[in-house]
Parts: C-alpha cells; sequence; structure tokens
C-alpha cells in the first residue's frame, strides 16, 4: 500500500485519531480566537460604518460567516455521511454526527443575528421569504440528524440512519445559496464572490474574510473535541479506553 | 468610548446580535468537555466496581 493511504487508514483508528486531534486540539483554538479577534477588531473599530445603514451593518461580522458555515458543515457532515454510508468507516460516523450539533448552532446564530438585523434594516423581524424559509428548513435538518441520531439506540446504526437523512437533505443547499436570485426577496444579493470581484470596500471586506478562516478553525477545533468525546463513549468497552480511564484518575481527566 | 458601544442608535442591535455569537459557541465549546468528563467518570466507576467483585 503506498503510504499517503497507509496513513488514512491509521488514521480511521480510534486511539490513534484521538491522539492525533487531542495534540492539534489547542493549537486550533488558539488560531480561532487570535484570528476571531483580529476580525472582530477589524469590523467593529476600523471598518467605517456604511453609508446607507450605519453602524447596523456590523452586524454582517458575525451573520454571513455563521451563515457560510452553515452551509459548509451540512457539506462536511453530508460528505462524512456518504462516507459512512458507502465505505462503513466508524470514524466518518463519528465526524458526521459530531459535526450536526456545530452546525445548528451556527445556523442558529445566523437566524437569530439576521433577525436582530433585519428590525432596523427591513422594519421587522421575520419575513417568510425564500432565504429566510430555506435557512429555517436548513437548522430543522440539524435538528433531525441529531433526533434521529438520539432515537435510535444503536449507535452504529443510528448514524447510518442520520447520515441518509443528512444526505437527503443536502437538496436544500442549493435552494439557500440561490434563494435570493431565484425569488424575489427582502434579503439582499451576494455581495462577496469567491470567484471575480467582490462588490464591498476593502476595509470592509478584510475582516469578513478573516472571520470566515476563524469559524471555520473553530468549527474544526470543535469538531475534533466532539469527535474526540464521542469516541470514548462508543469505544468505552475497549482497552484503550480503559487505560486512558485508569491513568487519568482526577477531575483533570477531561483536560489531558 | 460610550459612542463606540451606542453604534449610533444602533447599539442594542448589534450587540445583541454579537452576544449571541459568542454564548452560543461558548455553550457548543464546553459541550464536548461536559460529555468527555461524564463518560470517563461513569467508566471509572465501572472499573473500580468490576475490581471490588474481583478482589471480593
Amino acid at each position: 500500500m503506498n503510504p499517503l493511504l497507509l496513513w488514512f487508514h491509521k488514521l480511521g483508528s480510534p486511539p490513534y485519531f484521538y491522539r492525533l486531534a487531542g495534540r492539534f486540539l489547542p493549537w486550533l483554538y488558539v488560531v480561532a480566537l487570535v484570528t476571531g479577534a483580529i476580525g472582530f477588531y477589524g469590523g467593529l473599530v476600523v471598518a467605517p460604518a456604511d453609508y446607507q445603514q450605519g453602524d447596523s451593518f456590523r452586524i454582517i461580522y458575525v451573520h454571513v460567516p455563521c451563515a457560510w458555515m452553515s452551509l459548509f458543515v451540512y457539506a462536511f457532515m453530508a460528505a462524512n455521511g456518504f462516507i459512512a454510508l458507502v465505505w462503513r468507516i466508524k470514524l466518518s460516523e463519528v465526524l458526521a454526527m459530531a459535526s450536526a450539533p456545530i452546525g445548528a448552532a451556527f445556523t442558529f446564530i445566523t437566524l437569530v443575528t439576521g433577525s436582530v438585523w433585519g428590525k432596523p434594516t427591513w422594519g421587522t423581524w421575520w419575513t417568510w421569504d425564500a432565504r429566510l424559509t430555506s435557512e429555517l428548513v436548513l437548522l430543522f435538518l440539524y435538528f433531525g440528524v441529531i433526533g434521529l441520531h438520539s432515537a435510535i439506540e444503536d449507535t452504529r446504526q443510528a448514524a447510518r440512519a442520520a447520515a441518509f437523512l443528512a444526505l437527503v437533505g443536502v437538496v436544500n443547499l442549493p435552494i439557500v445559496h440561490y434563494s435570493v436570485n431565484w425569488w424575489n426577496t427582502l434579503h439582499q444579493a451576494q455581495t462577496v464572490s469567491l470567484m471575480g470581484q467582490s462588490k464591498m470596500d476593502a476595509r470592509m471586506l478584510w475582516p469578513l474574510l478573516t472571520l470566515a478562516f476563524a469559524t471555520h478553525v473553530y468549527f474544526f477545533a470543535s469538531l475534533l473535541a466532539r469527535s474526540r468525546a464521542a469516541l470514548l463513549e462508543l469505544e468505552s468497552g475497549k482497552e484503550w479506553v480503559r487505560a486512558l480511564a485508569k491513568s487519568t484518575p482526577t477531575q483533570e481527566a477531561a483536560h489531558g | 468610548m460610550a459612542d463606540f458601544f451606542a453604534m449610533h442608535g444602533y447599539g442594542m442591535y448589534v450587540w445583541t446580535a454579537y452576544g449571541v455569537f459568542f454564548l452560543v459557541l461558548l455553550a457548543d465549546a464546553l459541550a464536548p468537555l461536559r460529555q468527555r468528563r461524564r463518560t470517563l467518570a461513569e467508566l471509572r466507576g465501572r472499573l473500580q466496581r468490576e475490581a471490588a467483585r474481583k478482589s471480593s
């Protein structure tokens, strides 16, 4: 077998993944916190007020990165769900299920901050238009995956059933993304573009991109932390977990 | 400084949004720590009971 494949195979082994993730975890949190702080400084202090929306536009720096994450995390969850269904890799099941609550958290933040932004900008907290409704459906999809996973007794069977639901829900992703183009909506159209020119001043744009980076790093930190916790529970009958429990007899066990 | 927090009248909206962001993500960051501690504590209890049964 070639070395990369071999490493991939090794990565799928729970004790190896547990140790490796534990080593990366503190650094991911540090990078997320530092870049997050820089982004918020840029967004709250350096960026000038918007000529139409005044200072209320600064909500963009929590709303938009979380909205991007709500879609990214779902795609990540579905991809791992697909791998779990096809190749039955235990680690993929764990990663997919660990993504769900993080994605739900980002989607929840997107909806609440959007609502708080909508009030001074549109004059309403909520409207049943395409973008808002499809994002709400996304939140319910996350809840469905979490609910289905916890409703089935056998953890691995539960993960596969929930992964299937996650895959079906992928239909919603393009609907969320293109809703502002397909339907007439209160929600503004895309301002930041991956390819081509972004329609935004550079002093406003760099904090947004910095925060997009910070939230991605935070997601992977939270994902690793949740996967480690899930692996311990899933493998609590195995020797490596028993050895770990024995070697950490104090309250400090949670940090090691 | 007060000007900064007032956000020209939008302070309530802006700080509510940022507050929700931080509180939700803080809860998300703490959840796995709690789960890990609980799992290990449970397992230690089980191991102790097993050891006690063997020695008696």
